[in-house]
């Protein structure tokens, strides 16, 4: 996983937006063991608190379960992924949205340009 | 109960108030980052925690006692300049460490020089900057302290040498132990961070949780020093 944190928001925040990321891509497999806290906040280079912080709010998410003994595993829930990746393709196209709406361009432009994108795409795996 | 505490703690030199009225809190577990500009206070608060200055006015407590013989047993230090003797070899100081503290680690200690390849045979005097730098760490590093005092940790040294060090403290993370991390290269340090204190002028300006401070600001705490010590 790449860890890469900005400004913007609280470190924990970001770390959970990144293991949720990786678990909706696969990058993470279901029933995957995680590594330790500590491994983790040093593969990360933060503070193993906020990486607790963080495992504790992925926890409270469903998206990671602890079992006693032996550590930290991704769900195994096909359907809390699922949601995952949807909740994640919201947020994405919430974004894109406000990007192009602050560019002045309503509903009816963005899909003429995302059919103009999927031509290119596929004129250029044509060649 | 907090492991370093303060109250209206002043100290003067001539005429000039170093440090004027602090009062802080250190709770066990937290990475706390003391950041302030130069001649800010930071170095002096340190001095004061270990004893090494006396206050002029109000107290300073290491797991509630003055500073003292009791309080240096608990308290693991490190200068701001190397003060390590250069004409021992690295093995020697450990050894040193070891006869002087009863929790140093020595194991943690060899194996992190022998992680770094650092010639135990040669004199301190005889390597690189930065392998003095992080020498020095790794003694402080492996002592069983309860309280870390690490004044400009990552000061003179490059960014692959700040990455070990950073990663050197988040290593050696005790949850019973507190660390306090003073510099002014907030960027740098502000990912292993708890809990920060901006000190200016000798006056704590503001004491937060690092992500509190990002949440409610929208901003690094970079940014934020930068604009309460803007000049």
């Amino acid at each position: 996983m790449e860890w890469r944190f900005d400004g913007s928001a609280p470190i924990y925040t970001q770390i959970v937006d990144a293991v949720k990321l990786a678990i909706a891509s696969g990058e993470l497999a279901p029933g995957e063991r995680l590594p330790g806290v500590r491994e983790m906040a040093l593969e990360a280079g933060v503070n193993p608190n906020t990486m607790q912080r963080a495992l504790a709010e992925l926890e409270r998410q469903g998206l990671v379960f602890a079992q006693r003994t032996s550590g930290r595993f991704v769900t195994e829930s096909d359907r809390t992924v699922a949601r995952a990746r949807r909740e994640m393709a919201e947020e994405t196209v919430q974004k894109f949205m406000e990007a192009m709406t602050r560019l002045g361009i309503d509903k009816e432009g963005i899909i003429k340009l995302l059919v103009a994108e999927k031509e290119e795409k596929n004129g250029d795996s044509g060649k | 109960m907090a492991i370093l505490e303060s109250k209206g703690l002043s100290k003067s030199f001539g005429s000039k108030k170093a440090l004027d009225g602090v009062d802080l809190k250190v709770e066990p577990g937290r990475i706390v980052g003391l950041l302030g500009p130069n001649g800010s206070g930071k170095t002096t608060l340190i001095k004061l925690a270990n004893g090494l200055l006396v206050p002029s006015a109000g107290q300073i407590l290491v797991n509630g006692l003055a500073p003292g013989v009791e309080t240096k047993k608990i308290v693991s230090f490190l200068p701001e300049r190397s003060c390590v003797p250069d004409w021992m070899s690295a093995g020697q100081l450990a050894g040193f460490y070891a006869d002087f503290y009863g929790d140093f680690d020595r194991q943690a200690a060899e194996n992190m020089m022998a992680r770094l390849e650092i010639d135990t045979k040669a004199k301190i005097r005889h390597l690189s900057k930065g392998t003095r730098e992080k020498l020095q760490l790794i003694m402080v590093m492996s002592r069983r302290a309860k309280l870390y005092l690490l004044d400009e940790p990552i000061g003179g040294v490059d960014p692959a040498a700040r990455d070990y060090i950073l990663d050197t403290i988040i290593s050696n993370y005790n949850p019973t132990a507190s660390v306090v991390i003073s510099t002014h290269l907030i960027s740098d340090v502000e990912k292993v961070l708890d809990d920060v204190i901006f000190i200016n002028n000798g006056h704590i300006v503001l004491s937060a949780p690092a992500d509190e401070l990002r949440e409610q600001q929208g901003k690094s705490v970079d940014q934020i020093f930068r604009e309460v010590f803007k000049c």
